[in-house]
């Protein structure tokens, strides 16, 4: 065994850092299923093939050094401009080593990515609530319907091409004795303020500017 | 159709098998919610009982889901704040801390001693708050009208602490990016002193109404057990780890701020069931209020700024009327926002409920790119399920309320 001691901050400069240990040994274990590993700000990032989830998270589980117990979030980052649109993250915590740790895994739009709650129970909310924010199917779970959005949602609403304003609005309809969907009307456009700085403006030509020209 | 139940349905109509004899029988579904006073705000479970045995407990959440995360990314730093306060609005500071303490990590800001005393000063009140609530609400459901009458008296004192630190009472937005809005006013802290003081006694009065009586013991122990395993499976954090024996307390093991300055006890239970839970909360109270009486005279000693003045923090209002800078720089601030470095980074705080952790990745500009909360609640929520299979239904109110249900985190 490698390191016996917690995890802390406050390592001695001199020995390697405890995190960079870990890297090293889930590194040599897994092989080729870690693509990268990284430690930027203190955490340890490790990124690995979205296909090998269940079997590295099984490694983390029962390895003596790794002991990461307790899964503490999945979540997934959409960047629409790559290939492989979606990052999913896994966050665990382990409680008896006092360390965490922070698994991604590039997934295309029209990925399976492998479910986890057959390691762990509590990996069900978490993947149902990705496949309704972002859309993304995990295969092998038991039930994954959408959970956050209304009955009979549509869309993936975390995916940066949609709108905040969202599509459909609901009231209730006075006459109809009943609440009624209807297409989102905005009496004032929506502030999205997409330029960066109120003093260098943006970087199109604004409404009512094309005339100048 | 909404439950999924996908299975035969059979009515009980009175007839009876053709060769048995036998009535057919079928189990009973009921919602649970979302207007049921038990359960703590919005809460929809479709619940499948067998005579008074729950069978299956199917929870709908998502009627408070405001989109925050997705709010997020279309604000800067500094207007996402008060969104925090919004999530679990019973403890709105703690939550705060969290993305204030994910900023500080990626600008790599370092906030002023007197500021991370007044956030622990702070976030120890939240915690009081919270398990006052929860504690006694969940003693509401369970049959006590009193406890909430008393706790809630003492919430009240706090919220206005509250407000007299930040002029809110409830949606704070008093922590900030490299420290807190305001500095206390001497008076104020000697108040907080003063109720620290009296605040055990109170305690003891709740003591006497819920701890042996013989209804409220009937109604939680030995109800909704998590072992070691049990808590380590569905992710649980805090108070739901804490009554199952394990002393893990992110103050403690993962200090932020000022935590390993303090003297504080980590109470643990033993037998991880509803009541052990209450107790670990009853006693959590008592360290809080120790935290808070250290706290503030270590706030008596040590005068100094509560911001850490630079890009992410305004100038004070008297270097704004002198100095031309000061007023640019207070103009961007609070137009454009500051940037933060591209990076991510995970924060967690021990917030009253369990871990409340924010996941956030920036590119950066001045709003964050993706920011995932994670809130104790909700995982808390999704093994109610497991916990309330063979429990009666009376149980299950018990059962949420030990939870500590929040539906402001729990849907975002």
């Amino acid at each position: 065994m490698t390191e016996t001691t917690p995890a802390t901050d406050a390592a001695p400069q001199a020995a390697p850092h405890p995190l960079r240990v870990l890297a090293d040994r889930i590194q040599a274990a897994l092989g080729a299923e870690v693509v990268a590993t990284e430690i930027a700000f203190g955490e340890l990032n490790v990124t690995i093939r979205a296909e090998a989830i269940v079997d590295v998270t099984r490694f983390l589980i029962a390895d003596d050094a790794c002991k990461f117990s307790t899964l503490i979030d999945i979540t997934a980052v959409d960047y629409p401009e790559r290939a492989e649109r979606f990052d999913v993250v896994w966050q665990f915590l382990s409680m008896y080593r006092n360390q965490r740790i922070r698994l991604k895994a590039a997934v295309d739009e029209d990925q399976m990515v492998p479910s986890l709650t057959g390691v762990n129970p509590s990996a069900n909310w978490f993947e149902r609530e990705i496949f309704d924010m972002f859309g993304i199917l995990f295969s092998g779970h038991p039930d994954l319907r959408r959970i956050l959005t209304d009955y009979g949602f549509r869309g993936y609403p975390l995916r940066k091409d949609f709108p905040t304003t969202g599509y459909v609005e609901v009231r209730y309809d006075e006459v109809a004795k009943r609440v009624v969907y209807e297409p989102v009307k905005l009496v004032q456009d929506y502030r999205q303020f997409d330029f960066l700085s109120p003093w260098e403006g943006a970087h199109y030509i604004l409404p009512g500017d094309e005339k100048k020209a | 159709m909404m439950d999924a139940d996908i299975r035969q349905n059979t009515y009980d109509d009175g007839s009876r098998d053709a060769l048995t004899g036998e009535q057919r029988i079928r189990n009973f579904n009921i919602n649970f919610g979302p207007q049921h006073p038990a359960a703590h705000g919005v809460l929809r479970m479709v619940l499948e009982l067998d005579g008074e045995i729950v069978e299956r407990a199917d929870p709908h959440i998502g009627l408070l889901h405001r989109g925050t995360e997705k709010l997020m990314e279309s604000r800067t730093y500094l207007q996402n704040l008060p969104y925090f306060d919004r999530l679990d609005y019973v403890a709105p500071m703690n939550q705060e801390h969290a993305w204030c303490l994910a900023i500080e990590r990626l600008t790599g800001t370092v906030v002023p001693r007197r500021a991370s005393l007044i956030r622990v000063l702070y976030s120890e009140i939240g915690r009081i708050l919270n398990h006052l609530l929860n504690t006694t609400t969940q003693a509401m459901d369970v049959g006590a009208l009193t406890p909430p009458l008393w706790g809630f008296e003492e919430r009240e004192k706090l919220m206005v602490f509250y407000e007299r630190a930040c002029g809110a009472r409830l949606h704070a937005a008093y922590f900030r990016p490299g420290g807190v809005h305001q500095d206390l006013p001497p008076a104020l802290l000697d108040d907080i002193d003063a109720w620290a003081d009296h605040f055990p006694k109170v305690l003891a009065d709740l003591h006497t109404l819920l701890t042996e009586n013989r209804i409220f013991k009937q109604r939680n122990a030995d109800i909704g057990i998590v072992t070691e395993e049990d808590a380590l499976r569905w992710g649980y954090s805090g108070v739901m780890v804490r009554g199952s024996g394990m002393a893990w307390d992110l103050r403690r093991s993962q200090p932020y701020e000022c935590y390993d300055e303090f003297d504080f006890k980590i109470p643990v239970g033993k037998n991880g069931d509803c009541y052990d839970r209450y107790l670990v909360r009853m006693a959590e109270m008592e360290e809080s209020t120790r935290i808070i009486k250290q706290a503030v005279a270590k706030l008596r000693k040590e005068p100094g700024d509560v911001l850490a003045r630079g890009k992410i923090t305004p100038p004070t209002r008297g270097d704004m009327k002198r100095s031309m800078e000061s007023l640019i720089h207070h103009f961007k601030l609070y137009t454009e926002g500051f940037h933060v470095p591209a990076g991510e980074v995970y924060a967690a705080v021990e917030a009253p409920k369990g871990e409340f952790g924010v996941y956030l990745v920036a590119d950066g500009t001045n709003k964050p790119y993706r920011a995932k909360l994670r809130a104790p609640g909700f995982l808390h929520m999704q093994s109610i399920d497991w916990m309330s299979k063979g429990h009666l239904l009376a149980d299950v109110a018990a059962i949420i309320g030990t939870m500590d249900i929040v539906f402001g985190e729990v849907d975002r």
